[in-house]
Order: C-alpha cells, then sequence, then structure tokens
C-alpha cells in the first residue's frame, strides 16, 4: 500500500493528463453503455431514463415480431458483405497496379486523386450523385433518352436499382483510400525478395501472387477481420444522404442504423430503437470475439488483441 | 527485345486503367462545376452536361446576392472546426503520451478502458438521451464540437504508439534527473518531437469537423446554428429552404419563380466543397502519410 501511494504521488501529473480523455470517454461511451436499459423500459420524457417504469422484454418483442427486423438486419448484413468482398478485391489489384508505377511524381498524383472521394462528406457524395439520377436533368437519364432512346427512369423512385447504385458509391469512395493501404504494406516488402525471384526468372504475375499477396496477408487479414466485426454496422451517410432520404426507396436502403434513426426521431420510439442498437451492439461485440478468435488459432500475430 | 515490347505493352495498360480511374474519380466533381455554371435554360432544355452549352454565372449571383445565410453556416463550420480541432489534439495527446510510458501505473487498465469502447457501445440512442437529458446539449454549438468528435480511441492509440516508438527514454530520464516537472517534458520534448503524428492527427480532426453534418442534424434544430454541410443537406432535399428564413411567404413565391433552381443547387455544392478542394493539394501528402502510419500497426 505505502508502494502504491508513492507511485500514485510520483505519477500524479501523467496520471492527471489522462483525466480529460478518461472522463470523456465515460460520457461519450460509458453512460450510454448503461443507458441500453432503456431497452427494457418504457421511456418517456417526463420520468427519464430512471424513473420510466422496466417493460421487460416488451421493446425487443416488438421489435422482432415486426418485418422490419428480419429486413434491416438483411440489408446491413448483405451490403456489407459484398462492400467488404468487391472493395477488397478491387483496393488489392489497384495497390499492385500502383506498384508497377515506377515514376514517383505520376505514383503520388494518381494516390492522390483517387484518395479525392474520400475526404468529402456524404452530403456532398448525395449531391453528385444527384447531378448524374436527378430524374429531369440528370446525366444518365439525358444519356439513356438521348444516345439510346430509353425511357426515363425515376431513379429516386425505384428502390430496385439502388442495390447497384449503393454499391457503386461505396467503391467510388473508399477503394481508393484501401488500395492506399495496401500499398504501404507492399511498400513495405523487402526488395531483396523481388531480385532474388527476377533471377530465378519468375515472371511478374508470379511474383505477385507468391510473394507480394501472400506478404501482404497480414494487413488483409486485419482489414477484413475489422470489416467482417462490424457487418451488422453501417455507414449512415451512404444509407441516408445518399438516397436523400426518399420515402420510396425504404425497402432496399434500410439498415439498422438509419431505422434506429427513424425510430427514434420520427416516431420517437424510444425503447425500441434502443433495443434496435443493442441488438446490432452485442452481435458486433460477439462478432469481434469470434473472428479474432478464429484468427488467433490460425495466426497469432495477426490477431488484433 | 520480345519481353522489352510485352513490358511496355503491359505498362501501357496500367496507365490507362489509372487514367480511367482517375476519370472516374474526377468526373463527378467536374459534372456538378460545370451544371453551376450552366444557363438555367440550357438545363432545362438539354440536362446536365460535362460540357455545358451556355455558360452564366446566374447561380453564383444569385448565392451572392444573399450571401448572409452561408455566411453564418460557414462560420458556424469553422469556429466549431477550429475550436473543436484544437482541443482534440491536445486531449488526445495528453491522454496517448502517459500510455506510452512502460512505468506507468495502471498502464493495462486504462489501455482496455480505450480499447473497449471500440468493442461495444450502447448505440446511438442512449448516446443521443446521454447529450440532450443529463448535458442539455441540444441547440448549442458545444453539441458539434462534444459527441463523438473530440476524441478518437483510435487516435489515441495511434499516437500512442508513435510516441512509445520515437520519444527515447532515455531523454525523458534525463529531463527528469534535471528536475524537469512531466507538464515541462510533454510541452517542451514530446510535442516538439511528435509535430508528425500531430499534424495528422490534426488534419484528421479538422476534416471530420469540417464534414459533420450528423451532431447538426441530431441536436440543432435552430437554423441559425446550422453548419455548412447541413445547410447542404437541407438545400438538397428542398431547394426553396434557402429562401424560407430571410423572407415573407409571399415573397418566397415570387423569388422561387426567379430563382435558376437548378443551377443553384449545385453552386451550392460547390460553394461548400471549394475550401476543402483548394486546401487538397497542400494536404494531401500529409494525410497520405497519415493513413500509411496508421495501416502499419493499426
Amino acid at each position: 500500500m505505502p508502494n502504491l501511494k508513492k507511485s500514485l504521488k510520483k505519477y500524479k501529473w501523467l496520471l492527471l493528463m489522462t483525466l480529460p480523455g478518461i472522463v470523456y470517454l465515460f460520457i461519450n461511451n460509458y453512460i450510454p453503455m448503461y443507458g441500453v436499459i432503456l431497452a427494457f423500459k418504457n421511456y418517456n420524457y417526463v420520468d427519464g431514463i430512471w424513473g420510466s417504469a422496466w417493460a421487460g422484454l416488451d421493446n425487443f418483442k416488438f421489435l422482432f415480431n415486426s418485418q422490419d427486423a428480419y429486413i434491416i438486419t438483411r440489408n446491413t448484413f448483405l451490403y456489407n458483405f459484398v462492400f467488404i468482398v468487391l472493395n477488397l478485391v478491387m483496393a488489392v489489384l489497384v495497390a499492385l497496379l500502383i506498384n508497377e508505377i515506377k515514376d514517383k511524381v505520376i505514383s503520388r498524383f494518381y494516390q492522390s486523386t483517387f484518395l479525392l472521394p474520400h475526404i468529402i462528406s456524404m452530403v456532398v457524395v448525395a449531391y453528385l450523385v444527384y447531378s448524374f439520377l436527378n430524374v429531369d436533368s440528370g446525366l444518365i437519364n439525358r444519356l439513356l433518352t438521348k444516345w439510346f432512346g430509353a425511357e426515363a427512369i425515376s431513379w429516386y423512385g425505384e428502390p430496385k436499382y439502388w442495390p447497384y447504385i449503393l454499391v457503386i458509391v461505396n467503391a467510388w469512395k473508399n477503394v481508393g483510400y484501401l488500395s492506399i493501404i495496401y500499398f504501404a504494406s507492399i511498400i513495405g516488402i523487402d526488395k531483396e525478395y523481388y531480385e532474388a525471384a527476377t533471377i530465378d526468372g519468375a515472371s511478374k504475375w508470379k511474383q505477385m501472387t507468391r510473394i507480394t499477396i501472400p506478404l501482404i496477408l497480414p494487413v488483409i487479414t486485419t482489414m477484413t477481420l475489422l470489416a467482417v466485426s462490424g457487418i451488422l454496422r453501417s455507414d449512415f451517410g451512404l444509407f441516408y444522404q445518399v438516397p436523400m432520404n426518399t420515402g420510396a426507396l425504404i425497402p432496399t436502403t434500410n439498415t439498422i442504423d438509419t431505422f434506429v434513426y427513424r425510430a427514434m426521431i420520427q416516431s420517437g420510439d424510444i425503447g425500441m430503437s434502443t433495443a434496435a442498437g443493442f441488438y446490432q451492439s452485442v452481435v458486433c461485440f460477439v462478432l469481434i470475439l469470434v473472428a479474432n478468435a478464429a484468427v488467433r488459432r490460425i495466426n497469432k500475430r495477426d490477431a488484433l488483441f | 527485345m520480345a519481353l522489352n515490347t510485352k513490358s511496355r505493352i503491359g505498362s501501357a495498360l496500367i496507365h490507362m486503367f489509372f487514367w480511367a480511374f482517375t476519370i472516374v474519380s474526377l468526373v463527378p466533381f467536374i459534372l456538378v462545376f460545370m451544371v453551376s455554371i450552366s444557363s438555367e435554360d440550357s438545363i432545362l432544355q438539354k440536362g446536365y452536361s460535362l460540357f455545358p452549352s451556355q455558360i452564366s454565372f446566374a447561380a453564383y449571383h444569385f448565392l451572392f446576392n444573399d450571401f448572409s445565410e452561408i455566411a453564418k453556416a460557414y462560420g458556424v463550420t469553422i469556429i466549431t472546426t477550429l475550436v473543436g480541432t484544437v482541443i482534440s489534439l491536445l486531449i488526445t495527446a495528453l491522454f496517448a503520451y502517459p500510455l506510452s510510458r512502460p512505468d506507468l501505473p495502471f498502464r493495462r487498465t486504462i489501455s482496455f478502458y480505450i480499447f473497449f469502447t471500440m468493442l461495444f457501445g450502447g448505440g446511438m440512442v442512449p448516446w443521443y438521451i446521454t447529450y440532450v437529458n443529463m448535458f442539455d446539449l441540444k441547440n448549442t454549438i458545444l453539441a458539434m464540437i462534444i459527441p463523438n468528435l473530440l476524441l478518437s480511441a483510435f487516435n489515441v492509440l495511434l499516437m500512442r504508439s508513435f510516441f512509445a516508438s520515437t520519444i527515447p527514454e532515455s531523454v525523458v530520464e534525463s529531463a527528469t534527473i534535471d528536475g524537469a516537472s512531466e507538464l515541462k517534458i510533454f510541452f517542451k520534448i514530446v510535442v516538439p518531437l511528435s509535430l508528425p503524428i500531430m499534424a495528422t492527427i490534426g488534419l484528421f480532426n479538422t476534416l471530420s469537423y469540417w464534414n459533420d453534418w450528423y451532431n447538426c442534424m441530431l441536436f440543432i434544430d435552430k437554423p441559425e446554428l446550422y453548419n455548412i454541410q447541413y445547410l447542404m443537406t437541407k438545400t438538397l432535399t428542398n431547394i426553396q429552404y434557402l429562401l424560407m428564413k430571410s423572407n415573407s411567404s409571399a415573397q418566397v413565391g415570387d423569388l422561387l419563380a426567379k430563382m435558376p433552381r437548378e443551377t443553384v443547387r449545385m453552386a451550392l455544392a460547390i460553394v461548400g466543397i471549394a475550401p476543402l478542394l483548394f486546401a487538397y493539394p497542400f494536404f494531401q501528402k500529409y494525410y497520405i502519410s497519415g493513413i500509411t502510419s496508421g495501416a502499419v500497426k493499426g
């Protein structure tokens, strides 16, 4: 005990430095964690979090008895699944090709252009998409009617096109960013591997598949692991801003996050929306533990923790 | 010889691929810009085009004619970005440095305390209620600074590993022997040695404040507190929004008839992204190295 007291005194300032951060995380993260009890309550503003009556599992029953729970889970899962696979393949391909460009200036130029979509907000993305899909004057409809003599499509009124649109928009925004991450790990590979392979007469293709890809596998694993554990989390902006919060598109653009938001803001159903958010958090938590354990078994060094 | 031709074709194909990729990345921006400088008539007749048939700056005249809404929204964005970035950088660095010291008591406990927030969360609703009911942040400028944006657990861990790998222990030790206080060591030795990571995290913070519309959408009802991103959100779905606040309803109808709607919308998008696009060439280098440093040991 005197030891602890002595070290507390010695490290007083260092520990005090961490205090703002600790307090912040307590407010921003830990109080809301406790707030999940709202999922088991019948919340009303007058009685507040503590005073509202308990509702048992009613909120969950209500959620899972509706069609919504299935649809939003399916949408979130399928979108993420496609995003993960497609973005991984494209990003690794782009990274491999950037590595083939020997001119540093040109390589830099390409990298910064591909990154541009990643730094803008989803609001701006929504504007960009609107300029293509606007029914009356959007670029795509103009091309369809003028060049192909086809009927104009009411893009913001037809849910069936949106899975494709959102996959494209997501790839447009993120592939450049991901490819730079993979490219960075490719640069880190020791050049001697390639020199030895060239002497042995290995083709470029062989070098890519036998040296580069195996050596960046740890980064691929980590990135994919992170993505898979968040498979029930969605990019709220992508699913809310890009379809411009259009009612007609909800069947194919509603994910858990947009559902929770609409249930809270538009219907004011605090208990049920908390329950949906809690369901999402728990599944994600379990997934990350399972995924991490799986990676640990294969190769301990690639695991996150 | 044959090998040489083959590799030249290969390299030409790679460049073609990248030119295509570059065009795909840039075309949406160019389209929005071209529409914003088209005349409203040509848009109504021919639709949006990458090659405007009739150039007109009417949309910008319209926007700059009554610029107060946009200027106000920009003001909110600039204030929240500046204040938020500075405080965030300070808290992050103060948090990360002690954790990089191997001798700190409770080091593992505190690290786990941070890491756990990345694994589990209470969800958006309790988070929202915490800020609205317990801290009364609704309709305050703090609501666009504090919730979620002020501290990222990921950035703390990123900075911690930077400190751990670049600040030599011997320097800290000798400064301690010379009687320097921990705060002095931090501000006089650690911070000056860590400018690259400070620039990177500061840039990440700046971008997330600048681009934020989510907090504004959730916490702000008062139009005079809207930031530029949220003003853009409102205007995308309802172009009349730009007119509604400073005019009576009779005037709105009148102005709406004269307003070049399609081009104004796109001009607003350009006004909204211009600062970021102009700044991008200057900070892209730091941004790229920031992403890659995070990737090496994320």
